[in-house]
């Protein structure tokens, strides 16, 4: 390859948090300025829009709590991710365990008979279980049989909504629902409780800290995370040291499934109460979870910063479909270019690329 | 229904419903022959069908309308080019990427279009002398846009470039050994870039042929998953464009026979068979190919830097 002489590409020795942290956002900013050639499309002033979004995102106490309220399932499932990610397994299918968490939720609430301290507790656990197995089922394939996981997690994102839609439109669909595709009201006990006049249901947003935080010191500090970082950064070596490709894709795999369904029974028990439309459940959070993931560079204590700016950048497409009338899909629009920035940024975190003025 | 008309649907079903998933099946092998994975095959497809709509419906001319929505593909996909080629970015989260951007941006734009009928829809034609012949002929020689011809015909042509052609050397090199291409002379990233290209076109017109001519119509997220099935097929067909055709006409056939469950089997549950299909096929291919990793390109998903491996 040429290269103009005015142009100096070196390799960075180490890379600093700095380093990350400065490209990292210079690439959203980079993205943002792309994006606000949409707003201009839709004749409103880009600065204007993100004058909007913010504050109306974080400017006062309603937009502030659906901001937490978005990031609570990008937590869970982010910090799900990160773990995956680490061990090298392309987990795409957070999404469908959010869903499976959500239905095993919504069984235990609707159908299982149980005294009602213990209602929530085991709403949590079965949509652990249920989204951990989920997950588990990709990574069973891709060790016993060498399916290629980007695909088997994608599919299996398909299945449970549409077995879901199934579900509440068939043998879950609540008498009292009169036609619509739902099922019943949670019973009182079935419910998380909320911050009082807001969305946010405080358990699950201190689970999801919790999370961030144990996953933080189980990938940092134990020997079992060390064995994920080793699997997924030199899978040569972890062969030679004897660790378990297979065992540690699997645990990784359930961990990361079951806090994606963690997220599931957040929505359905704390903000829902119910169990409907997939699509309604989850304003795709389990995609973008995946960016959330990327940009906190798989550090699942990042995860807590990334989740809250991807929960500004929810609420503030609500904001800007509410107040300027523009689609929420543009949110998605958004998504995609700052994934693309963010990953043609990161040549930058490898190399130092500087214009030489003098010709040598 | 008698069994001759079940035939004749279910093999019109396959050409009709097998001809996207073949176009966009094509592309990606080419792409991923050269050693580039590209899972925004969905946003490709989906910014074809939209751009293929609104072209179709604004000129009245639906195959100037396919026309442009391979340009768009191929637009799109330089952007995934760019990012994984020349930034050396991670493949399979540029091609996420791509695949959230063409969802976002196409349901963005096509807001104002969805719902509306398309006046001038691809052609069907009949194939003279061959649509007589009994049950072959009604199912697979008639009532077809031209474009589903067009889609067979390619495979024996692009096995052809991939296998017999020095073009095709060229590129199953450059995702095979780019070092040693690269030796040899060969621009690594400009046969990536063109590959690439390539599968990008193809993706925009298998979109353009879903919305101006199966469907036809544009609705937000018409094309449903079918991107990922691409990259499905693409495994099971080995990269070789005759597998590509039989996997994506067996899918579409198995695909059309599971309705015939409907008395037993609830539509949600009918409508997840596709993807479930996707994933018993790839673990019966991938079955012990863990180590020879079932063929696939060696330098797939490895971006390319000279004098480091």
């Amino acid at each position: 390859m040429t290269r103009p002489n005015w142009l100096r590409i070196e390799r960075r020795e180490a890379l600093t948090p700095w380093v990350v942290f400065s490209v990292s956002f210079a690439a959203i900013v980079a993205a943002l300025l792309a994006a606000g050639i949409f707003f201009k499309g839709y004749g409103v002033s880009p600065v204007r829009a993100y004058g909007l979004i913010v504050s109306g995102a974080l400017g006062n106490k309603v937009g502030l709590a659906e901001t937490v309220r978005r990031t609570i399932p990008l937590l869970l499932c982010g910090v799900g991710l990160t773990i995956a990610f680490r061990a090298l397994f392309w987990n795409i299918g957070a999404e469908g365990q959010l869903l499976v968490g959500a239905m095993a939720a919504a069984g235990v609430a609707l159908f299982v008979p149980l005294p009602e301290v213990l209602r929530l507790p085991a709403m949590l656990v079965a949509g652990f279980i249920g989204g951990g197995l989920w997950a588990l089922l990709p990574a069973f394939l891709k060790v016993k049989l060498g399916v290629n996981d980007v695909i088997s997690t994608l599919m299996l994102n398909y299945i449970a909504a549409f077995v879901m839609q199934y579900l509440i439109q068939g043998p879950w669909k609540g008498p009292t629902a009169r036609g619509f595709a739902y099922t019943d009201k949670f019973p009182s006990s079935a419910i998380l409780a909320r911050i009082p006049g807001t969305p946010i249901h405080w358990l699950t947003l201190i689970l999801g800290v919790v999370a961030a935080v144990i996953a933080f010191i189980w990938v940092a500090r134990t020997r079992q995370g060390f064995e994920i970082r080793v699997v997924g950064e030199n899978p040569d070596a972890a062969r030679y040291a004897g660790i378990s490709q297979a065992k540690v894709i699997l645990v990784a795999m359930l961990v990361s499934g079951g806090l994606a369904g963690l997220a599931g029974v957040g929505e359905a028990a704390g903000i829902h109460r119910m169990l409907l439309a997939p699509v309604k459940l989850s304003a795709g959070y389990g995609y973008t979870a995946i960016i959330v993931a990327w940009l906190a560079r798989r550090n699942p204590l990042a995860v807590i910063v990334t989740s809250l700016l991807f929960g500004v950048i929810m609420a503030g497409g609500d904001v800007i479909k509410v107040t300027l009338g523009l689609p929420f899909q543009l949110v998605n629009v958004f998504n995609g270019l700052i994934l693309f920035f963010l990953i043609g940024s990161e040549i930058f975190m490898r190399y130092k690329v500087s214009i030489v003025w003098r010709r040598s | 229904m008698s069994w001759q008309s079940w035939v004749i649907s279910t093999f019109a079903f396959m050409l009709s419903y097998g001809t996207p998933l073949l176009l966009a099946t094509l592309g990606e092998i080419f792409a991923e022959r050269a050693g580039v994975l590209n899972l925004g095959i969905e946003g490709m497809m989906i910014m074809g069908a939209y751009s293929a709509f609104v072209t179709a419906y604004v000129t009245g001319n639906p195959w100037f309308g396919v026309l442009v929505a391979g340009a768009v593909g191929c637009g799109f996909s330089i952007i995934h080019a760019v990012a994984s080629i020349t930034l050396r970015a991670n493949q399979v989260v540029s091609g996420l990427a791509l695949t959230l951007l063409g969802l976002g941006l196409s349901g963005v734009l096509g807001r104002p279009w969805g719902g509306r009928p398309l006046p001038n829809t691809l052609p069907e034609i009949t194939i003279p002398g061959l649509s007589k012949i009994p049950i072959l002929g009604p199912s697979l020689f008639e009532g077809h846009s031209l474009l589903v011809y067009i889609a067979i015909l390619l495979v024996p042509v692009l096995w052809y470039v991939l296998f017999r052609t020095r073009i095709g050397i060229t590129i199953r090199s450059v995702g095979e050994d780019p070092a040693t291409a690269d030796s040899l002379g060969v621009s690594v990233s400009r046969v990536r870039y063109l590959s690439v290209a390539f599968g990008g076109l193809l993706a925009g017109v298998a979109g353009g042929y879903l919305s101006v001519s199966y469907y036809p119509a544009w609705t937000e997220g018409l094309t449903g998953g079918m991107g990922w099935i691409v990259v499905a097929l693409t495994i099971f067909a080995f990269w070789n464009p005759g597998m590509g055709l039989l996997g994506s006409f067996l899918f579409a056939a198995l695909y059309h026979l599971s309705f015939r469950l409907q008395p037993w089997v609830a539509p949600e549950l009918l409508r997840a068979l596709p993807y479930l299909f996707a994933i018993l096929v790839l673990a019966f291919v991938s079955r012990g190919t863990l180590q020879r990793k079932a063929g696939a390109p060696s330098a797939l998903t490895i971006p390319y830097t000279r004098g480091q491996d």
